[in-house]
C-alpha cells in the first residue's frame, strides 16, 4: 500500500513540451510511472517523444486542454510544470477537469493566486501536492514529482517535507540502514500550499503499510505544530521529526518563500518544543533522521511518547561515532 | 521587497488612499529649498522631517556620526529620526536637521547597534491629531486568506497589544470569492466606536487600502499610525509596505523603487546571479542546494561548535559557474575560519560540482579549511576529482562526517 499515487495513478503532464517538462517527463517514464499524456496549448493532436537528451522511452499524446486529456487518457493525475504566472490557472484547470491528485513543482507562485486556488480546492475533492515542490514518490511504483528516483527504496516509512533536498537526505540516511519507504510527500516551501503536514500525516496514519512517520519542517507559520497536536491526539505510530532553521534569524526569507519567522512567531525552537510535548521524536541534528528511526523502530516503541526517552538516549550514543 | 516609508506613500496616493503631503530630500540644501517652496509659500507652519532607512522605531532612534559615533544635536537637543518643526524659520530648520541626519547613522531598536546611514529624508506636512489608531492587511497562512487587523492602539507595536490587551485587536478574514465586503469594513469601523463622519472617513479609508493591498500583490500593508484629524478625516500618518516577491513579474515599474544602499552589498552581488545568500554574523561559511537542506546545514555548523557565517542556496541547477560564482561570494566575507560546502546531487551532478569547485579555487584565494559533502548522483567520482586534485579539501562522506570535520577545523584553527 502507498497513499496518493502507485503504480496504477494514470499521469498527466501539465507543460509537457517546456524544458522542465520534456526534462522530468523522460526520468518520469524511465522510472516506470505510468505517464499518459501531456498538455500543451496549442500543440494538441500531435505525439511528444522528448527532445535532445531528454528523449521519451515511449511517444506520449498532447492534448490543448486537460478536459480533453482526462476524456482520452482517463488520467487522474497530474504534475504541473508550466512557469509561475500560468501556474494558478492550471491547477485551477485541472480541478475543473476532474484530476484527484495534483502536483504543482513550479516556484514562484504569487500569493494571492495561490488565494483563489486554495478556496476553490476547499469546495473541491481534488488533493493539491505543492506549489514550490519536490512532488510525490512511490518507491518502485511511481515517481510523480523531479527527485533522483535511485536514492528512494520500498519499505514501511511514510515522510512528509517543506524541503526538497533535505528530503533526499532523510531518505538517504533512512535507505542507508535499511527502512525503505511507503510514500514521500514533498508539500513544498510556500507559505500557502494544498496538502499540509496534518493532511500528509492523515494519509500515514490510515495506511496499514506505513509503520512509522518522518515529517521535516522549517520556520514560519504554524503547520508542524497542527500536525503536531492532530498526532498526539490519534496517532499511535512512532513519528520522528526535525526542524530546519533553527539558527535563522527572523525577518529574513531563508530561500523558501514560507520559511520565514515573523513578529517573533514560526521559530524552530517553538515549533520543537511543541512536537516533543506532543511525543515526536524530534531530532536537533538532520544527521540524525535516519539513525533515530532505526532506533526507535527497534525499541519497538509504537507509542511515540512511550519511546521517546530511550530511544533519543540511543540516538545520540549512536550518531556520535 | 522593502520600500521606503515616502514610496509606499506615493503608492497608497495613487490608489486613492488619503496620505499627508510631502516630498523625499536627498540633501540639506534640498530640504531647505523643498521646506520653502512646497510648505511655507502654501502658509504650511508645521512639518514633519522623517529619516528614510529599511527599519523601524525612527521616532525614538537616535543620531550618530558614523565615525566617531559621537551624538548629533540640533538645536541643543539631541537629534531623532523623526523631527516636527513647529514655527519660526521653518527652512532654516529643516535645513539643519536635514543636515543633522543625512549622512550620519540612525540607530533604533530595529537596527541593531551599528545603526543604518540616513541617505534620504521625508519632508510632510503636520497635522492635528485627534487619535492614533493601528491598521494592517496580512496573509494569515493559517486561514490561507488575507487579514485585516485594526486597534484602537495606534502608534505601538502591535506585539505588544497582542499580548496584554488582544481584545483591543478587531479582525476580519476576507474570502477571495466574494472580495472585502462593506458590512465588514463597516463592522470594523463600529468596533473602533467610531460615529458621524470619522466613521464614514474610515470605510472609505480602509476599503481603499485593501484594494491597494490587492492590486499592488502586497504581502504586508501597515498603517500605524493610522490617525483621525480634528475634522474627522482618517490619514496614514506611516504606512509600511512589503511586496510578495512571487508576484513581481506583474509590477515591473517597483524595480525601480529598490534602495540597493538599504541591502548588504554581498547580497546584492548574490541577486546578479540570481543566488540565495543571507550574509549572517558566524565563522563558518556555507554552500548548499536547496533552501531546507542549507537551513539544516547552518543548525549542524551550530550543533558542531560554529555559527553559520551566511545563508546561501545555490538551487537544483548548480553549473560551474553557478558555483564559482557562489564561492567567491561566500569567502569575500573576512568572518570565515571554515566552510562547508553540502550538495546534495539529485538532478544535479556532484561531479559538475565538483568541477565548479575547483573552478573556483582557481579564481578565489582560500587560507581556511574546506569542507566538502558531496552525496547523491556520481558522489564517488566527484570524491575522486577532489581528492586527485591536490588541494587541500576535507572530504566527507556522510552529513554527520562533515559536521564532525567541521568541529576539528575549528578546534585546530583555535590551538593555531
Amino acid at each position: 500500500m502507498s497513499v496518493l499515487v502507485n503504480k496504477d495513478s494514470k499521469v498527466l503532464v501539465q507543460g509537457i513540451t517546456g524544458g522542465e517538462g520534456t526534462f522530468h517527463t523522460s526520468q518520469m517514464l524511465q522510472y516506470g510511472t505510468n505517464v499518459v499524456g501531456g498538455v500543451t496549448p496549442g500543440k494538441g493532436g500531435t505525439m511528444y517523444g522528448g527532445k535532445g537528451d531528454d528523449m521519451f522511452t515511449r511517444e506520449l499524446p498532447v492534448f490543448n486542454t486537460v478536459r480533453d486529456a482526462v476524456t482520452a487518457t482517463q488520467a487522474n493525475v497530474s504534475i504541473i510544470f508550466v512557469p509561475a504566472p500560468m501556474a494558478a490557472d492550471a491547477i485551477l484547470e485541472a480541478i475543473d477537469a476532474g484530476i484527484g491528485v495534483i502536483i504543482c513543482i513550479t516556484e514562484g507562485v504569487p500569493v494571492n493566486d495561490m488565494i483563489t486556488v486554495r478556496a476553490r480546492l476547499d469546495q473541491s475533492n481534488a488533493v493539491l501536492i505543492g506549489p514550490n515542490c519536490p512532488g510525490i514518490i512511490t518507491p518502485g511504483e511511481a515517481k510523480i514529482g523531479i527527485m533522483p528516483g535511485f536514492i528512494f527504496s520500498k519499505g514501511p516509512i511514510g515522510l512528509v517535507s517543506r524541503s526538497g533536498t533535505l528530503t533526499y537526505e532523510a531518505v538517504k540516511q533512512l535507505t542507508d540502514v535499511g527502512l525503505g519507504q511507503t510514500t514521500c510527500i514533498g508539500i513544498g516551501g510556500d507559505p500557502i500550499i494544498g496538502t499540509k503536514f496534518i493532511d500528509a500525516i492523515k494519509l500515514f496514519n490510515e495506511d496499514p503499510e506505513t509503520e512509522a512517520i518522518v515529517m521535516i519542517g522549517e520556520i514560519g507559520g504554524n503547520a508542524e505544530e497542527e500536525a503536531a497536536e492532530y498526532i498526539k491526539a490519534n496517532v499511535k505510530k512512532p513519528v520522528v521529526g526535525f526542524i530546519a532553521g533553527q539558527t535563522a534569524p527572523p525577518g529574513r526569507r531563508m530561500g523558501h518563500a514560507g520559511a520565514i519567522i515573523s513578529g517573533g512567531k514560526g521559530t524552530a525552537a517553538d515549533k520543537m518544543a511543541t512536537m516533543k510535548a506532543c511525543g515526536i521524536h524530534v531530532v536537533e541534528s538532520p544527521a540524525s533522521i535516519g539513525i533515530t528511526m532505526k532506533n526507535v523502530l527497534a525499541a519497538g516503541g509504537s507509542k511515540p511518547a512511550a519511546a521517546k526517552p530511550a530511544a533519543k538516549k540511543a540516538a545520540a550514543k549512536t550518531s556520535k561515532k | 521587497m522593502n520600500i521606503h516609508e515616502y514610496q509606499a506613500k506615493e503608492l497608497l496616493r495613487a490608489h486613492g488612499v488619503p496620505v499627508l503631503i510631502g516630498k523625499p530630500v536627498f540633501s540639506a540644501a534640498e530640504a531647505g529649498a523643498v521646506a520653502f517652496t512646497d510648505f511655507v509659500q502654501r502658509g504650511v507652519n508645521t512639518i514633519v522631517l522623517k529619516a528614510q532607512i529599511h527599519a523601524g522605531g525612527r521616532g525614538k532612534g537616535t543620531v550618530h556620526d558614523p565615525v566617531t559615533n559621537a551624538a548629533i544635536d540640533v538645536d541643543g537637543k539631541p537629534l531623532r529620526g523623526v523631527t516636527v518643526i513647529h514655527g519660526g524659520n521653518i527652512a532654516d530648520r529643516a535645513y539643519n536637521v536635514a543636515n543633522g541626519l543625512l549622512g550620519n547613522k540612525l540607530v533604533t531598536v530595529q537596527t541593531g547597534p551599528d545603526g543604518k546611514i540616513v541617505r534620504r529624508a521625508f519632508i510632510e506636512e503636520g497635522c492635528a491629531i485627534a487619535h492614533e489608531y493601528y491598521c494592517s492587511i496580512l496573509l494569515d497562512r493559517q486561514t490561507s486568506r488575507n487579514l485585516i487587523m485594526v486597534s484602537t492602539e495606534g502608534g505601538v507595536e502591535i506585539e505588544h497589544v497582542a499580548e496584554t490587551t488582544p481584545e483591543k485587536i478587531l479582525k476580519e478574514w476576507i474570502d477571495p470569492t466574494e472580495g472585502f465586503q462593506g458590512y465588514q469594513a463597516r463592522r470594523l469601523a463600529f468596533g473602533l466606536g467610531l460615529s458621524g463622519t470619522a466613521y464614514k472617513s474610515f470605510v472609505s479609508f480602509i476599503q481603499k487600502l485593501y484594494a491597494a493591498y490587492v492590486s499592488m500583490d502586497c504581502s504586508m500593508l501597515e498603517v500605524n499610525p493610522l490617525v483621525v484629524t480634528d475634522e474627522g478625516s482618517f490619514v496614514a500618518l506611516d504606512a509600511k509596505v512589503n511586496f510578495d516577491d512571487n508576484a513581481m513579474f506583474r509590477h515591473p515599474d517597483f524595480e525601480a523603487l529598490r534602495d540597493i544602499d538599504e541591502e548588504e552589498p554581498l547580497e546584492v552581488e548574490a541577486g546578479k546571479y540570481s543566488l540565495n545568500y543571507i550574509k549572517l554574523d558566524g565563522n563558518v561559511g556555507c554552500m548548499v542546494n536547496g533552501a531546507g537542506l542549507a537551513m539544516g546545514t547552518m543548525d549542524i555548523i551550530q550543533l558542531a561548535g560554529g555559527r553559520p557565517a551566511n545563508f546561501l542556496d545555490v538551487g537544483g541547477g548548480a553549473n560551474v559557474e553557478r558555483i564559482a560564482n557562489a564561492f567567491r561570494i561566500m569567502m569575500s566575507d573576512p568572518n570565515v575560519e571554515a566552510v562547508l560546502i553540502n550538495i546534495f546531487g539529485g538532478i544535479v551532478r556532484c561531479d559538475r560540482v565538483a568541477n565548479g569547485i575547483l573552478q573556483a579555487l582557481q579564481q578565489v584565494k582560500v587560507g581556511v579549511p574546506v569542507i566538502v559533502r558531496l552525496d547523491g548522483t556520481n558522489a564517488e567520482e566527484a570524491r575522486k576529482i577532489l581528492i586527485d586534485s591536490g588541494l587541500n579539501f576535507l572530504v566527507a562522506a556522510t552529513l554527520q562526517d562533515a559536521a564532525d570535520k567541521v568541529t576539528e577545523a575549528l578546534s585546530a584553527s583555535q590551538t593555531a
